[in-house]
């Protein structure tokens, strides 16, 4: 079945992203966790797929800290990359584009799109910078619930997310059991561990002294600070057997080491590599208040540090799936989670695929992954109309 | 048994005399938990036919991935140490079907299936089956439809006997509720299994309590 499903898997085609804006007022603002309101908030977020008449069939797919609306497909057909799930969005793709409308919307306080530090405060008619409020994975999500509004839709199918994206799908379950029918939770956590903290800590440091940092207010990229933050990360992506595999200790350009400090190794010149290229895309400002919220997410919040209680609300079934060498997300983190689901007699299916890939298996692993989104879909999407 | 009208999702079961047996003793509505649930066929069934609220437990990635297939909602774990992520009583049954003589330790999974659900059902291969016997006197491990592979590969790292379970039932003092000794096709003498279950049934399934 899944062989010939794959031969008729085509691309989600040409895409288009929307801006929808909302809060104009101080009554219909966004309240946030802090206590502040935030107005002219801009969701940026794309679509694909067809809304069914019954309204039954939407899927929101949530990305994760670096993320950004532009799930799949792409813009011109010029575009050198699709979006940034394409493996797995598109027709006959597990998120089957001929079955289900899939949307995807940038977070606020990230900036692809949607309202973040780098956006203009309406009171004062200069980009927030820091004086953007601290937000929670909990306003993002409450801002996605405006779209969600806005876009007719009464209930997801499904919300599904990877990583940071799998706290927002979580923070949907506890924050509006009634607004969805599924939740797929990958390579995430209930809340993050020490040592996630601890990494998030050092890239916010390495940023903040970056001395073009200028507090917030730099014209141009805190470089350096941007670029060492994002190294960091991406070691945490990886995992000790993928980067042997890749890279070894293979040497950059001469068989010899170069008696300086250079970059003589391949994994050297790779994080360099990756560090330059993200400063290209992503906003210091943002990193900072999107790993702060990161940081903050405790899902286990909503009931005073009961995870089970907390998550009692949620009477729909779950798909939690970890990686093996994932050590940004551990599995036993998926464990805490399934536990605690487990205990409610909720609807759960766990899986801790076998990966080498790390963190990253999320993006990497499609075969075993996409299968098991596909067929747990499928059996959702049964279930619910023919009860 | 034979004379039942069955459907498709019945014919999951028809070569396995046990997992019927499971099926037909199990109430509407009941909550499951099959260990060591493989494809999730049973569970399957249980869940269409008797509404029942049902989660598998299996190790193996392909069976995982055609439970999810089935919709049969499964945890990947190893029973051997993967158990005590279940809470206490949450279960009306706990099943374990052919499965108790491939984990380390037998005597635990069963403590544990009676701490985790309110009655356990067991599907039991039995080693002292006269099949198996006449291999051994001969001075071979058996190699047979029940056993198909050799001594040095196969699942059942403790095997035991219909005499033995009983024993060890009584030593954890779990109380055995139903023993339905089962025949298989292929089994010696089959008729005489109701007289003399541990040397002539090459099945038997217990219902135990605490």
């Amino acid at each position: 079945m899944t062989t010939t499903q794959k031969q008729n898997e085509g691309s989600a085609g040409i895409v288009a992203w929307h801006d929808f804006t909302f809060g104009e007022t101080e009554e219909t603002a966004l309240r946030l966790d802090c206590g502040k309101r935030l107005k002219n908030v801009v969701i940026r977020y794309e679509t694909y797929g067809t809304l069914s008449p019954a309204k039954d069939n939407a899927i929101l797919v949530e990305h994760a800290l670096t993320g950004d609306a532009h799930l799949a497909g792409k813009y011109t057909p010029e575009d050198k990359k699709p979006g940034w799930w394409d493996d797995m969005v598109g027709p006959g793709k597990p998120f089957d584009t001929d079955r289900y409308f899939i949307v995807c919307s940038n977070i606020i306080g990230g900036c692809s799109g949607s309202t973040g530090p780098g956006s203009v405060n309406p009171d004062t008619g200069k980009p927030y910078h820091l004086d953007f409020p601290v937000i929670t994975i909990g306003d993002m999500v409450r801002a996605q619930k405006r779209l969600m509004e806005y876009l007719g839709i009464g209930k997801w199918m499904a919300v599904a997310g990877g990583s940071m994206g799998g706290m927002l799908a979580l923070k949907w379950a506890v924050d509006y059991p009634d607004c969805t029918n599924a939740i797929l939770a990958i390579a995430t956590s209930p809340q993050i561990s020490t040592q996630s903290i601890s990494f998030n800590w050092v890239a916010r440091e390495a940023i903040m002294t970056d001395p073009t940092f200028y507090n917030g207010d730099y014209v141009t990229q805190p470089q350096r600070g941007l670029a060492i933050a994002r190294m960091i990360a991406h070691i945490t992506y990886l995992s000790d057997e993928s980067m042997q595999r890749k890279f070894g200790r293979m040497l950059q350009n001469s068989d010899e080491y170069s008696f300086d400090f250079a970059k003589d190794f391949q994994v050297e010149s790779y994080l360099n590599y990756q560090g330059s290229r993200f400063v290209e895309r992503f906003d210091a400002n943002s990193y900072l208040y999107i790993t702060r919220a990161i940081d903050y997410f405790d899902i286990a919040d909503a009931a005073d540090g009961d995870l089970t209680k907390a998550l009692s609300v949620a009477k729909f079934p779950f798909l939690v799936v970890s990686f093996s060498s994932d050590w940004l997300f551990p599995p036993y983190q998926s464990w805490k989670l399934v536990r605690s689901l487990l205990q409610n007699g909720t609807d759960v299916t766990y899986s801790n695929i076998i990966s080498s890939y790390g963190h990253d298996a999320f993006l990497l692993e499609t075969e075993t992954l996409g299968d098991m989104i596909r067929n747990f879909l499928i059996n959702r999407y049964k279930e619910l109309t023919e009860q | 048994m034979s004379t039942r009208h069955y459907n498709n999702t019945d014919e999951l079961l028809l070569e396995r005399h046990d997992l019927q047996t499971i099926r037909d003793m199990i109430p509407a509505g009941s909550r499951i938990l099959d260990l060591g649930c493989g494809s999730g066929r049973l569970l399957k069934v249980l869940k269409e036919q008797k509404q029942a609220k049902v989660t598998g437990v299996e190790l193996d990635q392909q069976k995982l991935m055609q439970c999810i297939e089935r919709g049969v909602p499964v945890i990947q774990g190893d029973l051997d140490t993967d158990l005590g992520e279940f809470a206490d009583n949450t279960y009306d049954f706990v099943l374990l079907s052919r499965t108790l003589q491939s984990v380390h330790r037998p005597d635990l999974l069963l403590q544990e299936m009676l701490r985790i659900g309110k009655c356990g059902i067991i599907s039991f291969m039995n080693f002292g089956h006269i099949n198996n016997r006449i291999p051994l006197i001969f001075g071979n491990m058996p190699v047979n439809r029940n056993l198909p592979r050799p001594w040095y590969n196969n699942q059942t790292i403790h095997p035991g006997t219909i005499a033995d379970l009983r024993n060890l039932f009584r030593e954890l003092k779990i109380r055995v509720i139903k023993e339905i000794p089962l025949s298989n096709r292929g089994d010696f003498l089959p008729f005489l299994g109701k007289v003399w279950p541990n040397l002539f049934c090459s099945n038997c399934v217990f219902v135990i309590e605490r």
